[in-house]
């Protein structure tokens, strides 16, 4: 009983990570499930869509930051396939990943341009930002927020894609491009429409990541975004079920660890700190060694079967 | 009527037809046959805009389809039916007709086209819900016809639709072409003995090249035709 009783604010505090995780892992998925790349640049997508909350929130007041924000970083999405993997189209694809990289340096560099390398402080937003406690935790109201919004945009999601006109030509594109087009797709329009898809929860996640922690850098999305790229390698890339499943574990699994030298001492195994925290990222990557070791295609990733 | 002119196109650094020209009359079938790597499939592509060509040129209804977009080309009412069947094996059978009619925006009259290939093909609606991957290859293929058939069009074009068929299955996809036969059909086929058969008009392909045309009736009693594609 004592277990759980001080594990529980650590399961709750890690399935919001892990809903904050989900929504960035949603974006790498569905860009991979339409175009096998690995959008490298996603996760400083997510740090770009966070510093211009930083700049926008102090000029404007947060009911128009918030979506300003979202529609900017939507935009910038967009604007990044058109200009750097587009043109890409019929290249090898180690270019368009190579240019996927080069994005991604951009927008660091970019970000540590325009804020000098300085740590900038994340707007409180009234009510999500407000510190509540439950099950004896001390938390803000984000912790909670979290997994209700992400299962529901997942759920919308879910539904777009299966029960809509362009999702079923998102599902037809990701299969075979030639016969899409065949079927009178463009399938320009759809790979923009997954991009644009993708960048919106990167946003949204942001603004709850963000919320969390004390400020952006601009080397603040490369840690979240390799963690929801390994839990969507971890899910079956290519599916939207799996990088949610796949980014709620790892997010749970690191908090526990984060925590585990209190809940051992709480319940007497050990008699101090022993610094296990430390392997809370150590985790992640070591989970995914062994996924691609013993199930390279993850827990929900179909065989790749080769087309003739 | 579609009529091609001297239709020059490269394919990965192989000029792949040399200088192509034929017509498919509307309401007509008219077939291309050659051996492999005769540019049969390179000239679908072509039609259908998957492949640029290097000059010539491609009239459909008094337009040119060079530099046409892929979609506006399935618009004007040219579908094609692709080698291997190439349907969406993570598309339900239902999904993957309703996919053919992309580009049609008048939902009643696709709900009654479905039912109409639903009488075309009567096993395909009892997979209605099934994937489409678990289809069988005859399944796959009476599926991919009647995808192409989803888009209305007024001239389809078939590449290869026997390959790896059973004999039964590829007469009742032949009878299916026949009675499709108003619309106006351009068939590739390995299986020249029955392309020959069903087709009003035929083209040989010989790397690249127009050899020998007639009717179908002619080429199928021709000497070259009979010793190069016919096996006898």
């Amino acid at each position: 009983m004592d277990v759980l009783k001080t594990t529980l604010p650590y399961i709750i505090s890690g399935i919001s990570v892990g809903g904050q995780y989900a929504l960035i892992a949603i974006g790498y998925t569905m860009v991979y499930g339409i175009l096998r790349l690995i959008n490298f640049a996603h996760g400083d997508v997510f740090m770009v869509a966070g510093l211009m909350m930083v700049y926008l929130a102090a000029s404007l007041p947060l009911y128009l930051a918030i979506p300003l924000v979202i529609i900017l970083t939507v935009l910038l999405g967009f604007t990044i396939e058109r200009v750097a993997y587009k043109p890409l189209r019929t290249a090898p694809r180690m270019s368009v990943m190579i240019s996927a990289i080069g994005v991604s340096y951009l927008l660091q560099n970019l970000a540590l341009y325009i804020t000098g390398g300085l740590n900038k402080n994340y707007p409180a937003i009234p009510w999500i930002s407000d510190r509540i406690s439950i099950f004896g935790m001390e938390t803000s109201r984000v912790t909670v927020i979290t997994p209700f919004l992400t299962i529901i945009l997942v759920f919308l999601l879910v539904q777009l894609i299966n029960h809509t006109k362009i999702g079923m030509a998102m599902r037809a594109v990701s299969r075979d491009f030639e016969t899409s087009q065949l079927m009178g797709i463009q399938i320009n329009r759809v790979i923009s429409a997954t991009f644009i898809i993708g960048t919106f929860l990167a946003a949204v996640g942001s603004i709850l990541f963000f919320t969390n922690y004390p400020g952006v850098v601009p080397t603040s999305g490369a840690m979240p975004g390799l963690k929801a790229f390994v839990a969507a390698v971890f899910g079956g890339i290519g599916s939207i079920p799996g990088a949610v499943i796949g980014a709620f574990i790892i997010g749970i699994a690191e908090s526990i660890i984060k925590g585990l030298d209190t809940i051992l001492i709480v319940n007497g195994v050990i008699d101090e700190q022993i610094g296990l925290a430390t392997f809370s990222d150590a985790f992640t990557f070591v989970l995914l060694i062994i996924i691609l070791v013993f199930k390279p295609t993850g827990l929900f990733g179909e065989k790749s079967t080769d087309k003739v | 009527m579609l009529k091609i002119e001297n239709l020059h196109v490269s394919y990965g650094g192989i000029r792949a037809l040399r200088g192509i020209s034929l017509e498919v009359p509307d309401g007509k079938i008219v077939t291309l046959i050659g051996a492999n790597g005769a540019g049969k499939s390179t000239t679908l592509r072509t039609i259908s805009g998957l492949v640029k060509a290097d000059s010539g040129s491609i009239i459909y209804d008094g337009e040119e389809l060079l530099g046409m977009p892929i979609y506006k080309i399935l618009e004007k009412g040219i579908a094609q039916v692709p080698e291997g069947r190439r349907v969406f094996t993570n598309l339900t059978v239902r999904e993957n007709l309703k996919i053919g009619a992309y580009l049609r925006n008048d939902k009643e009259q696709i709900e009654k086209d479905l039912e109409w290939v639903y009488e075309l093909f009567p096993r395909l609606k009892e997979r209605d819900w099934q994937l489409a991957g678990t289809l069988s290859g005859g399944e796959q293929q009476m599926l991919a016809v009647a995808r192409a058939l989803m888009s209305k069009p007024k001239l389809i074009m078939m590449d290869e639709p026997s390959l790896g068929l059973a004999p039964l299955v590829v007469k009742g996809i032949f009878d299916i072409i026949r009675e499709i036969n108003a619309q106006g059909v351009l068939l590739i086929e390995q299986n020249a003995n029955m392309a020959l058969k069903i087709a009003d008009y035929a083209y040989v392909l010989e790397t690249g090249r127009i050899g020998l045309t007639g009717t179908g009736r002619e080429l199928l009693v021709n000497e070259e035709v009979r010793k190069a594609y016919l096996g006898s």
